[in-house]
């Protein structure tokens, strides 16, 4: 098979105002490929959402988004302070960003389940105290 | 109804895209938790909020939506306004409440279409 196309962001995690950049470049290259509005919608949100968390608590991270003719993966790695119960942290509602973070429209503790949602498939691999990585891939 | 109808039901200043003023839209939300609009909404056309950040702009370019709509007479930094005027999201500031705001617009046939739990 072809290699897929690839797109890498750094994602800076000092400047929340500026969050999102690459889930909106993301969406500006698949649109430019030519994929569906659906599949366009459901990346977006995905690396959207995680790219928030990455800035939210992790400092910033990477981000790689892999274009195949019948799928997109999305891997965001951070070196943040890990996760310590993904399944808890897959709860809607479970959130552990600071309350500072609710007045600007996220911590809501719906970021992780609606990655999932919005996924074919999601896998967290993280450690405490050395870092997250997240694998999405949405199905074409 | 066209988003010209919303800014004049609303008492709404028109901050940018005024080009679009007679798009037509059918739907619209209302949230200040751009997480829950993410998580919950579903081809709404409008968002209004009571939040003021460059978040909520990117949030309805990830939802597709065409207006942002500020309630309670908050006005936007002009790099809020900058930034929805690059992605062709039309701005307006109301004076009106959240409540009154979504209540006029429903009343009048804006409908919200929730989509609850996909």
């Amino acid at each position: 098979m072809a290699d897929p196309l690839r797109f890498h962001y750094k994602v800076d995690g000092s400047n929340f105002t500026s969050a999102g950049e690459a889930s909106v470049e993301v969406k500006k290259k698949l649109r430019q490929l030519g994929f569906s509005p659906e599949t366009i919608r459901k990346v977006s949100i995905a690396m959207y959402e995680g790219e928030i968390n990455m800035v939210i608590h992790a400092r910033g991270g990477d981000a790689d988004v892999f274009v195949y003719p019948d799928r997109i993966e999305i891997v965001l790695a951070d070196t943040g302070p890990g996760i310590a119960d993904v399944d808890l942290a897959m709860q809607e509602g479970y959130s552990t960003a600071p309350d500072n973070i609710r007045t600007l429209g996220f911590g809501a503790g719906m970021g992780l389940p609606n990655m999932k949602r919005n996924s074919d498939s999601m896998r967290i691999d993280s450690t405490v105290g050395v870092g997250t990585t997240i694998y999405m891939t949405i199905l074409v | 109804m066209t988003i010209r109808t919303i800014s004049e039901l609303l008492d709404a200043e028109v901050l940018c895209c005024h080009e679009r003023l007679d798009t037509d839209v059918s739907d619209a939300c209302g949230s200040d938790m751009m997480s829950d609009v993410l998580a919950h909404v579903k081809d709404q056309a409008v968002l209004l909020t009571g939040l003021v950040n460059t978040q909520v702009i990117r949030t309805a370019m990830m939802m597709d939506m065409h207006c942002v709509v500020f309630v309670r007479g908050k006005l936007p930094s002009s790099e809020i306004i900058s930034l929805a005027e690059n992605n062709s999201i039309v701005v307006m500031a109301s004076p009106h409440r959240m409540y009154e705001a979504c209540g006029l617009l429903y009343t009048h046939g804006l409908s919200s279409k929730e989509n609850v739990h996909g």
